[in-house]
């Protein structure tokens, strides 16, 4: 029998200096025994959501009750009631396993047996039992959040708040904490999971869709995703012309919607539209055009209200990469050690000219180390990186000029105006007189940052951070771009259009090396490489390691289920 | 100078400008410290409150106590009424000193005799005791010159007079605020380099930068020169305070002043960057920088003489680039310090800039590449 937990009755919470309030009159109940997603891009008012129920923050107005108490004046009750898993999991790094449940139980009250029961219990069931002396810090992502999680079911709680527990994790334990989660559910406890995957948010029984601080849905996930029944497709067969179909779909009548799934461009339509034919796309042969089951995501970004899909406006050809045949980027035999530990061991591949290469892995696995050394972050203890022909670590200041980088955080200068950030990259660059006015404009005009030239920097609206980070990066016309995590965390709509101006390089002959965990970005590569304990374990186009992993029992993998399935047989043959 | 050099020189000013709270850190707080220490870290003893004993109550001993009350370094004269007074007057600090005059006094005076007033002084505070004690006998001596005059008897056979050269008023702010001057110089270009790297660092647009065609020695050269500016501009405030508004002579060569200041910046500059190099966050980053400051700054000769050290501290103080800058500021406010004076600080600076600077540049190549 389930109940309600909290109850938000038209809650309103502003932040000083902000034109929008962070929470918009949100009325909605929580009830337990089940996953409440919490979905939505990073801003959208999810932690300050959760901060509210923990009684952290005081609505503006609105009623809240928790449990059937305020969370603001009955603040200890509730917090006895309320256990909370913050993000990176509320850890103290320079702790043991030990140390840190016996801190948060000395916090929580918990003595005697009950400590000695609530102990062995969380153990058990997070199997961290043969862990317990190693310090937190030395702990891998996965065993982190398991050790956050036992920490905050202390004193079995009635409502458990996780704020992004997969944030910065590989699917192999977010799938895992997922199970453990739902194990927690069998029991009656309510849980919320706050969370930007959309994939993740499809699996929970109940959903809250939050974008800028408004509740734009509340239900069961499946309840929005039926309304996209019969709307979407794919166009199988585009192989190389896939980017071209996809540019060329993006412009056509009621087509709201359109990313790159491996080989294939999936389409979605919106209501009443006359669906696409494989007529429409005459110029490529080949192609077919079948209907898909929808996804939660096609069902989020026409929520969002996208009328058209992100079209890049940089002309075909707005930047030219000069470069001869062969290789762009290669990795020949790349070995990083720290003291003893091997980062990276005998790492080997190439990317040609116009291709989008992803490094994909768990964290710690190496992706970032090999990463590293091919922009020349890292020096290689041995092997060689080359870029654009040119070795990396020997002429590393020509080799950096012909590369751009573009880095997972917002990484630009937050105090200095749009039109100072762009100065300062085009002269850093070497950029000149007429050159770099022309730069200035090209990117200016291309990326319409126009209106925001005297704006500062961090107080740009996500989407345009991002596009002010790319113009930056572009703004010398480097023939191979480098993005490290580039569109974890932003919302549906900034990333297609990120990826529509990725696409438009591409076609103008830009090579592109992509590390992400995101599986979603990791779809629009034309090859990915796995890389897992330092090694690179599988390679191949994404639909290859699709393929690799298919099975009776799994007829239409996805990419994550190809992840997973891969880096397990791995830790299986080690084991052996 | 490479052009990008050139954009990186002015984005390090801009980010340094732009931040309204960094602004106003780097703006207001020089200004307030050199008024604040100024007044308040005085050597000067002013306002003291002076217990008497008066146990001989004459015409002569009235006279000595009015001088005393008449004395601006008094503030108040409070009379006890017994020996037993005294111990509990000093006791609980109502009085830093007690003057205890004996029943003889005058009788001693008028045999032509000498006579003995006693000075208790509170040894807790002993630099205060010192200069009270000064005043003291100054006041005694005076009396004692006038009481032989009138007398017509033979005064004390000679008397001291001492004139303070280079502060001829004895004005302690002259003497503070050129010392001042040097730590608040070393205060500044220690902060904004020790922060350059480590915000970057901590804003995620460190790796941005290493990833430009720039070197490591263009990079750490925009941010020591970025950091000159700032801080060459931020003593010329205060100096311009210490002129105008704190009315400190300015006797030596202004050009020489700036000559040495840059060369001994760069070496703080150097010290910066290399903490700098060395933290992954600000935070880090001042720590780092009062670990460095605060013995510098005690080892300078600022607070207490660097002759009144150990030997070996003294030797040691010769790489504290701090003690150099110190002589040079306040040789150049109040004398007009002549040129081999200077170079003989100045070539120890140069030398202490060269190898600051160098290490910084290995540590960030070390740390980075």
């Amino acid at each position: 029998m389930s109940e309600a937990l909290v109850q938000f009755d038209q809650i309103v919470k502003r932040f000083d200096g902000t034109p929008h309030p962070a929470v918009a009159e949100i009325t909605t109940t929580i009830m337990s025994g089940g996953i409440t997603g919490l979905a939505g891009p990073d801003g959208a008012g999810k932690t300050t959501l959760l901060r509210l129920i923990l009684g952290l923050l005081k609505a503006d107005s609105g009623a809240l009750r928790v449990c059937g108490r305020d969370p603001v004046s009955e603040a200890s009750a509730v917090r006895d009631l309320v256990a909370y898993m913050p993000q990176r999991f509320g850890l103290y790094e320079d702790l043991t396993v030990l140390e840190n449940l016996t801190l948060y139980a000395d916090l929580r009250a918990v003595i005697g047996e009950e400590r000695r029961t609530a102990f062995e219990r969380l153990l058990a069931f997070t199997s961290l039992a043969p862990f317990t002396s190693r310090l937190a810090g030395a702990l891998s992502g996965g065993m982190k959040q398991k050790l956050g999680l036992a920490c905050a079911l202390i004193r079995t709680p009635r409502l458990l708040l996780l704020d992004e527990p997969s944030a910065g994790v590989d699917p192999v334990s977010r799938r895992e904490l997922w199970r453990m989660v739902q194990t927690l559910t069998g029991e009656g406890l309510g849980v919320v999971w706050s969370t930007a995957y959309l994939d993740e948010a499809e699996r929970c029984e109940r959903v809250l869709l939050m974008n800028d601080g408004k509740l734009i849905y509340e239900g069961s996930p499946s309840g929005l995703t039926n309304r996209m029944v019969g709307r979407s497709f794919h166009v199988r067969n585009a192989g190389e012309g896939r980017r071209g179909v996809l540019a060329s779909a993006a412009k056509m009548p009621g087509v709201i919607d359109g990313v790159i799934q491996g080989a294939n461009v999936r389409i979605v339509m919106a209501a009443g539209a006359t669906p696409l034919s494989a007529e429409d796309f005459k110029g490529v042969s080949h192609v077919e055009v079948t209907s898909v089951p929808p996804r939660f995501e096609d069902a989020f970004v026409s929520l969002l209200g996208s009328a058209t899909p992100a079209v890049s406006r940089l002309a075909a050809g707005a930047v030219r990469a000069k470069l001869d045949a062969g290789p762009v980027v290669e990795a020949k035999e790349l070995t990083r050690r720290f003291g003893s530990f091997t980062a990276a061991d005998r790492i080997s591949f190439s990317i040609g000219r116009g291709e989008i290469f992803g490094l994909l892995g768990p964290n710690g696995a190496g992706k970032s180390t090999t990463f590293k050394m091919l922009c020349g972050l890292l020096r290689p203890t041995s092997g060689e990186a080359r870029v654009a022909g040119l070795d990396v670590a020997a002429q590393t200041s020509a080799a950096r000029n012909r590369l751009g980088y573009m880095a997972q955080k917002f990484s630009l200068y937050g105090d200095l105006s749009v039109a100072q950030n762009l100065a300062f990259f085009a002269g850093v660059y070497g950029l000149t007189g007429a050159r770099r006015q022309r730069a200035l404009e090209r990117v200016t005009e291309a990326f319409g940052l126009q209106r925001y030239l005297e704006t500062n920097a961090g107080t740009l609206p996500a989407g345009f951070k991002q596009r002010l980070a790319l113009s930056c990066a572009v703004m010398h016309e480097p023939p191979v771009l480098f993005l490290d995590e580039p569109t974890s965390g932003v919302d549906p709509l900034t990333r297609r259009e990120f990826w529509a101006h990725i696409n438009a390089f591409v076609q103008s002959g830009v090579t592109v090396m992509v590390t992400t965990h995101f599986l979603e970005e990791a779809e629009y590569c034309d090859r990915i490489a796995l890389v897992y304990r330092a090694r690179v374990i599988a390679a191949g186009t994404p639909d290859d390691l699709k393929d690799s992993v298919r099975t009776q029992a799994l007829p239409d993998p996805t990419l994550e289920d190809a992840f997973i399935t891969l880096v397990e047989a791995d830790d299986k043959k080690v084991a052996a | 100078m490479r052009s990008s050099l050139w954009s990186l020189i002015v984005k390090e000013l801009l980010a340094n400008w732009r931040d309204r709270r960094n602004r106003i850190i780097l703006l207001i707080s020089p200004m307030i410290q050199v008024l604040i220490f100024s007044f308040a870290a005085t050597q000067e003893v002013k306002n003291v409150p002076l217990a008497v004993l008066d146990d001989n109550r004459s015409i002569l001993s009235r006279e000595l106590i009015s001088r005393f009350e008449g004395s601006p370094q008094f503030s108040q004269v409070m009379h006890l009424q017994g020996v037993g007074d005294i111990a509990p007057t000093i006791d609980s600090r109502t009085a830093l000193a007690v003057l205890h005059i004996r029943q003889d006094f005058s009788r001693k005076l008028a045999a032509g005799q000498p006579a003995q007033v006693q000075l208790l002084l509170d040894g807790r505070s002993s630099n205060a005791a010192q200069i009270i004690q000064g005043y003291t006998v100054e006041i005694v001596d005076r009396l004692n010159v006038e009481i032989a005059q009138s007398a017509s008897l033979r005064g004390p056979a000679s008397v001291v007079v001492a004139r303070t050269w280079f502060n001829p008023n004895s004005d302690t702010l002259w003497s503070t605020v050129p010392g001042l001057f040097a730590v608040l110089t070393t205060t500044v270009g220690m902060m904004v380099s020790a922060l350059s790297v480590a915000r970057e660092r901590e804003l995620g647009s460190f790796e941005q930068l290493l990833v430009s065609p720039l070197t490591s020695i263009e990079i750490l050269a925009g941010k020591a020169a970025s950091a000159l500016v700032i801080a060459v501009s931020e003593t010329t405030i205060i100096m311009l305070i210490a002129m105008y508004v704190l009315g400190v002579p300015m006797e030596g060569s202004m050009v020489l002043l700036y000559g040495a200041m840059i060369v001994y910046l760069l070496s703080i500059i150097g010290i910066g960057l290399f903490i700098s190099s060395l933290s992954s966050t600000q935070q880090q980053a001042i720590i780092g920088a009062f670990m460095f400051l605060a013995p510098a700054i005690l080892l300078s000769g600022y607070a207490t003489p660097v002759s009144n050290m150990p030997d070996w501290l003294q030797t040691l103080t010769f790489v504290n680039p701090v003690r150099h800058f110190v002589v040079i500021a306040k040789g150049a406010f109040l004398k007009d310090l002549p040129i081999d004076v200077i170079a003989a600080h100045l070539w120890p600076l140069a030398l202490i800039a060269a190898a600051t600077l160098s290490a910084a540049t290995w540590l960030f190549r070390h740390k980075t590449a």
